[in-house]
């Protein structure tokens, strides 16, 4: 079977459409980022330090009322998530004016007090203090640029400068998508979305590595041939293979955000972004990039 | 039967019987009578995110440990000069690293400049200077000296948070250090998180200090009393309500005996009252100071206080000599359980601060296993049907190398010792995805070869061969981030890092060896005219 057959889509030609597209959602992803690191964004407490408790209660309970019963007790800034299969109520609170170590039982005690009918259990609870915040926010932000480099010296290795030029703004474009997506839909960003960040900045390119090798081949075959054409040709070529290898890690991450659990639901949400995204980059970031690069480079030699 | 064939089949045969003896320990709830010896052991360890548990990290103050330090020689100087008879106005420790003495005149002030070098070589003294007639003399610990004491402090630490651990009795329990004044405790399955937190946490520096009867400490504050004495409350829970109530107390800040000189400590039930106290046993040096401490403060009350609480303040009614005595106080079996647990395995160097603590509830734990394995089921479902309708034998064969990826990943991470958490198996879930891809790749290319008008076997070597490159590059660039999030994740993530990078490396040799020898068999007889792929 094939999904799709033999294709001519000039991919080049669209470079203007895909880069003013591509363009935008960068820079939503860096407006993300900005206020990640002012600490605007719907920060982890991994990251920003704090307390979170997630109980499951024995009858349904109304956010307002929980909220309010938190605000009575000096736990305003209290922020109230509700997980919708088995009355579930995840509480955030950041910084607060109680000390770190009781505000876990401070909740209790309210809930306890204030809620008496409906009993609940701790499922889970975490307290970070902002000095282990600190530190992760650091090390994340190196393993970002160890794991950029690393990938960008591999391409340039294999490949040549333009080429890992091409895959590593490729990959920076997938990472700030996923950040551009978790910021417009007020996701929280923590540790488990940094992994699958980096993951996806791996695996993202697999596809550009397909589509790059087969414009390698094509161009020493073709040594003659404008580059849009053998770029155009080269990514044709692949383009079923670059599909089908993404669609398959596609359906294995959406079985994991619709079966896998409200604890690697958002994770596995970044996931199946960063894939989608990750196959649309190799195709319209990495080649025109590297298109527009070869082209003007033969040009100078002629 | 050609040679290369036989050699790769042995091995895929041997990598599955590797696998399977791994992980038989995590498969089978028992293992039988006969397997010992070199027979692996080992489990697939569940991290705390699914079997429950808690995760702290401490961080121990270690500036506390110099300063006590630093206020522990104050005092011994202050008792040597008495024995001695070397007057002085005040000896006290100031700032976070000197002990300044006061005397009174030059002669004095070289007495103990060389009882310091001889006592205290270590420790470094500073010109005396003129300080309105009296003789100010300072005494500093240099900032090496503070730094080996606060290392040691940080390896004590450990070694008191093991023993609490060990004798409060939780299974498997990591205790180890990190960096340079952090310790990492990880209790799997710990039933009660909220008890064990407090007994780990806690100082538990035992204290018998006099009270001074003669104040008023209803109405004293802090800074009417003494210089020498200090404002403590005793802390009463009244059984019937719970209700805590503090009496004020005022004690002399010099602690008469202090819980190093304890041997023992069991909890006991008091006969009369049906009330728990802990018994304790002070060794010899303890015992003889405790007797002449009873005998000299007849009649006066002797507060027993742990880290700054006092659990009670009982009167001496008569010299007391054997060394043993009895903590009393209001608590409960589990209050007492847990003082004699600290007592006994001795007090902390110096306080330590819980600056993560991550606690999961078993009943999570058992949600997320349940959910990650029907995630899991639905990709491999997903992908099997997707490969089998797409690649038709082909893509059965990509499956069956799919399940080769996973048996050996498991039997490897048995193998290893690894931990599973969460985010772990999600790796697993994510791989089912991805190790078809090298599959994908190479059947892409044998379609585009035999669109050439290869034969079949010609079609699925250069098939092989040349999307080799491809796979190996597409490989590597994963691993490279998986092994910086393997640097520097900690917890799940690592779970996480360590599936995914060893199935990634499993992957090359499941899908392009173990698929290819399938297809080497089939066209090994050069009859074969088409191939379904």
């Amino acid at each position: 079977m094939e999904l799709i057959g033999k294709t001519t889509i000039d991919f080049i030609g669209k470079r203007n459409i895909s880069f003013v597209i591509s363009s935008i959602i960068a820079l939503i992803g860096i407006i993300g980022i900005i206020q990640i690191a002012r600490g605007a964004a719907n920060m982890g407490i991994d990251f920003s330090g704090g307390t979170a408790l997630q109980l499951k209660f024995s009858q349904p309970i109304l956010l307002e009322q929980a909220r309010e019963a938190l605000a009575r007790h000096n736990l305003k800034e209290a922020n109230l998530q509700e997980i919708k299969d088995g009355n579930k109520l995840l509480i955030k609170v950041g910084k607060a004016n109680i000390a770190m170590g009781k505000v876990a039982d401070t909740i209790e005690e309210v809930f306890k007090k204030e809620l008496p009918g409906n009993s609940f259990v701790v499922e889970s609870s975490t307290e970070i203090g902002p000095s282990i915040g600190d530190k992760l926010r650091k090390d994340t932000l190196i393993a970002v640029a160890i794991s950029m480099l690393g990938i960008i010296l591999y391409i340039a290795w294999r490949f040549d400068i333009k080429f890992g030029v091409g895959a590593a703004v490729a990959t920076l474009h997938d990472v700030l998508a996923m950040f551009a997506v978790f910021f417009v839909c007020s996701k929280e960003v923590n540790l488990l979305f940094i992994t699958a960040v980096l993951t996806i900045a791996g695996y993202s390119l697999t596809d550009t590595v397909v589509v790059f090798d087969r414009i390698r081949e094509n161009m020493h075959k073709d040594l003659k041939g404008a580059m849009q054409t053998i770029f155009n040709k080269s990514i044709n070529e692949v383009l079923s293979r670059t599909i089908v290898t993404s669609l398959t890690a596609f359906l294995a991450a959406l079985s994991l955000f619709f079966f896998g659990g409200e604890v690697i639901h958002d994770f596995a949400f970044a996931l199946v972004i960063g894939i989608a995204v990750g196959t649309y980059s190799s195709v319209f970031v990495a080649s025109p990039i590297v298109a527009l690069w070869e082209g003007k480079a033969v040009k100078a030699k002629a | 039967m050609s040679k290369g064939l036989t050699w790769r089949i042995s091995l895929i045969v041997l990598f599955l019987l590797f696998s399977a003896l791994y992980l038989t320990p995590t498969l089978v709830g028992k293992l039988p009578s006969w397997w010992k010896g070199i027979l692996p052991k080992d489990k697939i360890h569940l991290g705390l995110d699914l079997q429950g548990g808690s995760h702290l990290v401490m961080e121990v103050e270690t500036q506390k440990a110099v300063e006590g330090s630093l206020d522990l020689i104050a005092t011994d100087l202050e008792d040597s000069l008495n024995a001695q008879s070397t007057r002085f106005k005040r000896i006290v420790r100031i700032g976070a690293d000197r002990v300044q003495l006061v005397l009174y005149d030059k002669v004095s002030a070289e007495t103990v400049q060389k009882f310091v070098k001889k006592k205290y070589p270590e420790l470094e003294i500073l010109p005396s200077f003129d300080e309105g007639g009296f003789v100010n003399l300072q005494i500093r610990m240099n900032e090496k000296e503070a730094e080996s004491r606060k290392d040691r402090a940080v390896a004590q630490a450990l070694e008191t948070i093991r023993n609490r651990i060990d004798q409060f009795g939780v299974s498997e329990p990591i205790i180890q250090r990190e960096g340079i004044n952090h310790i990492v405790v990880q209790l799997p399955g710990i039933k009660d998180p909220k008890r064990a937190i407090e007994l780990i946490g806690k100082t538990a520096r035992l204290e018998f200090k006099l009270v001074d009867e003669n104040i008023n400490a209803a109405a004293a504050t802090p800074s009417s009393i003494p210089e020498d004495e200090e404002l403590l409350a005793e802390k009463k829970v009244d059984a019937a309500t719970g209700a805590v109530t503090e009496i004020p107390l005022v004690v002399k800040k010099k602690a008469m005996i202090t819980g190093e000189l304890l041997t023992d400590a069991q909890v006991r039930i008091d006969s009369q009252f049906n009330q728990p106290y802990v018994a304790i046993e002070f060794n010899s040096t303890g015992a003889k100071l405790f007797d002449q401490v009873t005998a000299a403060n007849v009649g006066k009350r002797f507060a027993i206080v742990l880290d700054n609480t006092i659990y009670s303040a009982p009167v001496i009614r008569e010299r007391i000599s054997g060394g043993s005595a009895q903590i009393t106080g209001s608590f409960t079996d589990k209050d007492a359980a847990d003082l004699s647990i600290v007592l006994r395995a001795g007090s902390l160097p110096a306080p330590v601060k819980i600056i993560q603590n991550v606690t999961v509830g078993p009943s999570l734990g058992q949600d997320s296993i349940h959910k990650g394995l029907l995630a899991g089921l639905v990709g491999v479902v997903l992908v099997v049907v997707f490969m089998a309708i797409y690649y038709k034998l082909s893509g059965l064969l990509a499956n069956m190398g799919m399940v080769l990826n996973v048996i050996f990943l498991m039997g490897a991470l048995a193998a290893l010792g690894a931990t599973l958490t969460l985010p772990g198996i999600a790796a697993i879930v994510l791989l089912i995805g991805m190790s078809v891809d090298s599959n994908v790749l190479v059947f892409e290319r044998i379609r585009e070869e035999l669109r050439l008008g290869k034969t079949p076997k010609a079609g699925v070597d250069a098939g092989y061969d040349k999307a080799f490159l491809t796979i190996m590059d597409s490989h590597v660039t994963t691993l490279i981030t998986a092994a910086v999030l393997f640097q520097f994740g900690t917890g799940p993530v690592k779970g996480f890092a360590v599936s995914l990078s060893l199935g990634i490396i499993i992957n090359l040799f499941t899908s392009l060896v173990a698929t290819k020898v399938v297809f080497d068999l089939v066209l090994r007889r050069s009859k074969v005219k088409r191939i379904s792929i």
